[in-house]
C-alpha cells in the first residue's frame, strides 16, 4: 500500500523494486543554516577595530568575565603587525599607535561616551602579548591610575588551575 | 492537472544562500571572549605622602626578577609551589595552623603550615597574627553603637550607623560560620613586585597563582559551610542582586579570606637582590 502511494506520488521509484532508497529531503537545510547564522549573529559582535599589534594572550585560570561589554575599553600592547613600524612593543588605543602619555586624555574621551551613571563602571581591558616586558605595562598602569581608571582586566585565555586536570 | 499548478518554488539554493550569509558573518565577526584577571588598581598617591610600612610578618612578599625567577619571602621558589605558599600565608595564624574549629572540624584541614624564614632571618616571622572575633565582643559593640547612634548629633548619625552596620555584618558572619572566627589583621597583604624586564606572561602567572590561592581557600570554605563553591555563590548573587542571604554568605567567606593582593608601587626589583 505504502509502496504504491510513493510510486504514484513521487513517480521516481522503479516499480516492483525492493525498498526504495529515497534521497533525504533537504527542505529543512536552509532552516538549519539560518539557525546557525542567527546563533552566530547573537553570539558575536562586529569587529569594530583593526588589531594593529600582534597579541598572544597569556593563559590563566582565575578568569572573570565582564558581562556588560559596552563598558570595556581596550588597550592592546604588542609588536606591530606591520614590521615597518619595528618590533618593539607598542600601545594601540582604538585604531592607532599611542604613547603612554596619551592614555589619560584617551580615558577621559572614552569615559564621555558612556552614560553618566556608568562612567565609574568603566573597565579597561589590557590585551598584552605575553612576551612583552613589564616596563611598558607598568607605564600604562601608572597612567591609568593617574586617570583614575582603576578597574582593569588582564585579558587572558582559559586554562585549568595549577595542579588540576581539566 | 490542477495539482500541477501548485508546484513549490525550488528551495534547493536557499541553503546555499544561507551558507553564504553564514560564512560572511563568520569572517566579519569575532567571538568576543573577553575574560581576564580582574584587578583594582590603587588610586594615585601624591608624591609627598609616606606610605606606612606594614609589619613584615603581615606582608607576603613576591618578587620577580628580570630572568622571571621568583623570590618569595626572601627565598627562591618555583612557580608551581607559589599557590601553596600563598595559602600557607592566608591560613596561618601566627600561632601555627588556623586553629579555630567549626563544627568540630578545622577549616584548613590536611594542610601543614611550614614555618617560613623571613627576610630578617627570623623563623615564623612571615605569618600575620589573626585576631579572634568573639560573638560576645561583637554583641557588646553592637549594643554600644546602638546607644551612640541614638544620642549622636544628626550630622554624625550616618557615620555611626555605618560602623554599627559593620558590626552587624560581623555578627552575621559568626552565625553563618558557626562560631567565633579569626580575621586577618587589616595590614596583612600579599605584595608583588616585578622588574621592568619581567615578561608579562610571568607577571600574569604570578597574579593568577595568588588569585588561585585565595579562590581555592574560599571555595573550600564555602563548600564546607554552604554546600556550594564560592564561585557558584557569586554567580547566584550575580543573577539576583536582591538575594541578601547569598550576599551574607559571600561576605562571611570574604571575612575569613579577604582578597588582599596589592599592586605594589613600581620600582626596579632587581636592585634588591642583584
Amino acid at each position: 500500500m505504502t509502496q504504491a502511494l510513493i510510486t504514484t506520488d513521487m513517480g521516481k521509484f522503479k516499480k516492483g523494486g525492493s525498498r526504495p532508497s529515497g534521497s533525504i529531503s533537504t527542505a529543512s537545510l536552509p532552516d538549519i543554516v539560518f539557525m546557525l547564522l542567527f546563533f552566530f549573529m547573537v553570539a558575536t559582535v562586529l569587529r569594530t577595530e583593526d588589531e594593529k599589534v600582534q597579541v598572544t594572550k597569556p593563559e590563566a585560570s582565575e578568569l572573570y568575565k565582564v558581562e556588560k561589554k559596552h563598558l570595556i575599553r581596550y588597550v592592546n600592547i604588542g609588536s606591530p603587525m606591520d614590521t615597518r613600524y619595528g618590533t618593539e612593543p607598542v600601545i594601540q588605543l582604538n585604531d592607532q599607535f599611542s604613547q603612554p602619555a596619551e592614555i589619560q586624555e584617551w580615558i577621559i574621551k572614552e569615559r564621555e561616551t558612556l552614560a553618566e551613571s556608568e562612567q565609574s563602571k568603566m573597565w579597561v581591558s589590557l590585551k598584552v602579548d605575553k612576551e612583552t616586558k613589564m616596563g611598558v605595562v607598568t607605564d600604562v598602569k601608572q597612567e591609568l591610575r593617574k586617570a583614575t581608571a582603576l578597574k582593569v582586566l588582564y585579558s587572558a585565555t582559559s586554562r585549568a588551575r595549577t595542579g588540576e586536570e581539566e | 492537472m490542477a495539482r500541477r499548478e501548485l508546484t513549490e518554488i525550488n528551495a534547493g539554493s536557499m541553503a546555499d544562500i544561507a551558507f553564504l550569509l553564514l560564512i560572511f558573518w563568520l569572517v566579519t565577526t569575532t567571538i568576543e571572549s573577553d575574560m581576564g584577571i580582574k584587578r583594582q588598581l590603587p588610586p594615585p598617591v601624591p608624591d609627598d605622602i609616606d606610605i606606612p610600612q606594614a609589619k613584615e610578618q603581615n606582608v607576603f612578599n613576591v618578587k620577580v626578577n628580570f630572568l622571571d625567577l621568583l623570590l618569595v619571602e626572601g627565598l627562591p621558589l618555583d612557580m608551581v609551589d607559589l599557590k601553596d605558599k600563598a595559602k600557607d600565608f592566608l591560613i596561618a595564624t601566627g600561632d601555627g595552623v588556623m586553629s579555630h574549629v567549626i563544627n568540630g572540624e578545622t577549616i584548613a584541614k590536611n594542610r601543614d603550615v611550614i614555618m617560613i624564614t623571613g627576610a630578617n632571618g627570623k623563623i615564623n616571622a612571615a605569618f600575620p597574627e589573626r585576631e579572634l572575633v568573639k560573638r560576645a565582643d561583637v554583641r557588646l559593640k553592637i549594643a554600644e553603637y546602638q546607644q551612640i547612634v541614638k544620642i549622636a548629633a544628626p550630622e554624625d548619625k550616618d557615620a555611626f550607623s555605618k560602623v554599627l552596620e559593620k558590626w552587624n555584618v560581623k555578627l552575621k558572619t559568626i552565625d553563618l560560620l558557626g562560631g567565633d572566627y579569626k580575621q586577618l589583621p587589616a595590614s596583612a597583604l600579599i605584595s608583588m613586585q616585578n622588574d621592568k624586564s619581567t615578561t608579562y606572561d610571568t607577571y600574569i602567572q604570578v597574579q593568577n597563582e595568588l588569585q588561585s590561592a585565595v579562590n581555592e581557600l574560599r571555595d573550600e570554605l564555602a563548600l564546607e559551610k554552604f554546600g556550594k563553591t564560592y564561585r557558584e555563590l557569586e554567580e547566584i548573587y550575580g543573577r539576583n542582586k536582591q538575594d541578601k542571604k547569598t550576599l551574607d554568605k559571600i561576605t562571611a567567606v570574604r571575612a575569613l579570606y579577604p582578597q588582599r593582593i596589592s599592586e605594589a608601587e613600581p620600582r626596579d626589583a632587581s636592585a634588591n637582590y642583584y
